[in-house]
């Protein structure tokens, strides 16, 4: 099915990239981060865990995904 | 009551003195340590617990796709069983440090957020009109902000009204290391804002200058790099450690008045050799 889906191309993380996946959480499936302790924005914006399975992804969007590091 | 039983008492109420108290939260210490740029992650633990810090600042950063890095960083964070204050390095706009703001809440699962607004890459001077922004926002979504600004008293008094009861003036610019670069000023703030918690954060480069901003009457002071750029990370941490303590003690004790002229503190009267006549 996921196959059958044209691809879009996407910023993730500052980089375009490509993707079949229609939802922010098909896209974190498909980077293997669903199991991650990651957080998210689309288009700036943050996107709860909760939430990722119904936001759509459309040609275009900015996607961030962030994990904790040091700071000052 | 004896001695020794007075003396217990007197150090319990010296040491309740000593709580601070942050969006209604006790810490024993007073000082805030970065974690960034440690030799290693067991010197970063280290360096950790000989600060004996209650509070440690941490980041968001990409994470590449199936990454563990921040999974890793997380443990040892956690390990250290302190309060995280996340921050929100880098942001250049409210709008950038609102998102970091939230991706963070849910990352760290706390409201407390150390709020940077950065406007220029060679001061990391805040951008005060972006801090004040994001800051009323953010206050108004629940979040507890921690905003980094500058020692200018109209600021402060806008993310007060913003409603931050925490303000972390800057000594002197992130990772410069020069200490109190505007005393009169930090003087002068401290005066203005006798009930809001006041946090030195930035500049810090020695023990001494970590003191000093105690003994102004400032609540904390959170530092990074002069802990993790040390020669010793880990002694430099306790010397930090003590110095906050020193400090803090020094103010409740109540400095006495600078003097343009010397004054003998030995007794005059009865000097000998002294002709009297």
């Amino acid at each position: 099915m996921l196959n059958a889906m044209p691809k879009i191309e996407l910023i993730v993380n500052g980089r375009k990239s490509e993707t079949r996946a229609q939802t922010l959480a098909a896209l974190l499936d498909e980077q293997e981060l669903s199991d991650a302790k990651v957080a998210t924005a689309l288009n700036g914006h943050f996107v709860s865990a909760a939430k990722r399975g119904t936001t759509p992804l459309k040609a275009g969007d900015s996607v961030e995904i962030v994990s904790a590091r040091q700071g000052g | 009551m004896s001695t020794s039983q007075s003396m217990n008492v007197r150090d319990q109420s010296l040491h309740k003195e000593q709580l601070l108290s942050l969006y209604g939260v006790s810490v024993p210490s007073r000082l805030l340590l970065g974690t960034a740029g440690y030799p290693s992650p067991a010197i970063l633990a280290d360096a950790a617990k000989a600060s004996r810090a209650s509070i440690v600042t941490v980041s968001l950063r990409r994470e590449a796709a199936g990454g563990k890095i921040g999974e890793r960083f997380l443990d040892i964070i956690k390990n250290l069983g302190v309060r995280v204050l996340p921050n929100t390095a880098g942001c250049r706009t409210a709008r950038d440090a609102i998102a970091t703001a939230e991706m963070a809440r849910e990352l760290f699962g706390t409201d407390w957020v150390k709020l940077e607004v950065i406007a220029n890459d060679d001061t990391l001077q805040p951008d005060v009109f972006g801090l004040v922004e994001a800051a009323r926002i953010l206050n108004a979504n629940g979040f507890k902000v921690f905003p980094y600004t500058t020692e200018d008293l109209s600021v402060a008094e806008r993310l007060q009204q913003a409603g931050c009861e925490v303000i972390m003036p800057w000594a002197a610019p992130i990772g410069s290391g020069r200490g109190l670069a505007n005393v009169a000023a930090l003087k002068s703030l401290r005066a203005y804002f006798p009930d809001a918690k006041l946090i030195i954060d930035a500049g810090i480069g020695a023990p001494s200058h970590a003191a000093h901003a105690m003994e102004l009457g400032y609540d904390a002071v959170l530092l990074n790099t002069a802990v993790a750029k040390a020669a010793d990370p880990v002694r430099m941490a306790e010397a930090f450690a003590n110095a906050i303590v020193a400090g803090r003690i020094g103010y409740d004790a109540g400095l006495m008045p600078a003097r343009d002229m010397a004054v003998p503190s030995t007794p005059v009267a009865g000097t000998p050799f002294f002709d009297i006549e």
